[in-house]
């Protein structure tokens, strides 16, 4: 089960609205290496782990997650809020406004809909943790390419804090993996 | 949100974090003493800092200090994509 804390893992802060740079974040919050990927891939091969470390990593990984998706989201809302069609449309986001209005949408960058044919799940853990070492590294470069397209100094920090919970994720991923690895080849051999 | 509730949102969102970063180094090092020192500290003083500030401020969780009050008050506080940072 999860319990919601009414607070951010980061504290948001945007100086003024940005419709594009919002537009932008959406490679975040529904593209293929968003935090949405990231925590249902996660949350969903957590079950097919060998080990304790495994499955627990998965778990508070998945969890953490939904917390970035959470300070995403809170930077694509504050970006846009109460701005007009024309505005939207100004800014390329005339067909978000035709199907969501000025509501949030799992979309990429472009306005892809997420789908869960981004992630998988093998049932192999040495596959399936080498695809979540993937995915940590595919959201850093994101990361990178986001704080690129910005000079708001408050969504240059969110993006930056997010940045290095990405390369802390993938560094546990690895000692997860190795002791995956050690532990299938000690079943082999014993 | 004024400027002393804020200082102390921060705080809270920082060991708070602290204590997130030190799960995960623990679930792949388990036996890490100074890890389990340092993750038994900050989670008292987080504990501690979480009821002074929903004494002052209103519930972090639906379930923490002073909940179940008339009216019902866990939907009473702004969101947190509703706040100034
Ligand atoms: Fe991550």
């Amino acid at each position: 089960m999860w319990i919601y804390e009414k607070k951010l893992q980061h504290p948001v802060r945007v100086e003024k609205c940005d419709i594009a740079m919002a537009r932008y974040l959406n490679a975040q919050y529904g593209g293929p290496d968003s935090e949405l990927a990231a925590s249902l891939r996660y949350l969903n091969q957590r079950y097919s782990m060998p080990t304790k470390k495994a499955k627990g990593l998965l778990t508070d990984i998945g969890t953490e997650e939904l917390a970035h998706l959470e300070i995403i989201a809170t930077l694509i809302y504050k970006l846009t809020k109460g701005v007009s069609p024309e505005q939207l449309r100004a800014a390329g986001l005339g067909g978000h406004y035709a199907h969501h209005d000025n509501a949030l949408f799992y979309t990429d960058a472009n306005g892809v809909p997420w789908t869960a044919a981004y992630i998988q799940a093998t049932g192999d853990p040495v596959a399936d943790l080498t695809e979540d070492m993937a995915a940590e590294q595919k959201a850093r470069a994101t990361y990178e390419h986001l704080i690129n397209l910005t000079d708001d100094p408050g969504v240059k920090d969110a993006l930056r804090f997010l940045r290095e919970r990405e390369v802390v994720h993938f560094q546990r991923f690895g000692e997860a993996l190795n002791d995956v690895q050690d532990h299938l080849s000690y079943k082999r051999f014993y | 949100m004024d400027s002393q509730q804020r200082e102390m949102l921060r705080r809270l969102q920082a060991l708070e974090f602290v204590l997130t970063d030190l799960n995960l180094y623990l679930d792949t090092h388990p036996d890490c003493q100074a890890a389990l020192q340092d993750f038994a500290r900050i989670s008292e003083d987080l504990r501690q800092l979480k009821i002074a500030y929903e004494q002052r401020y209103g519930l972090l969780t639906v379930a923490g200090f002073g909940s179940g009050r008339s009216p019902w008050n866990w939907v009473e506080t702004p969101w947190p994509w509703e706040i100034d940072g």
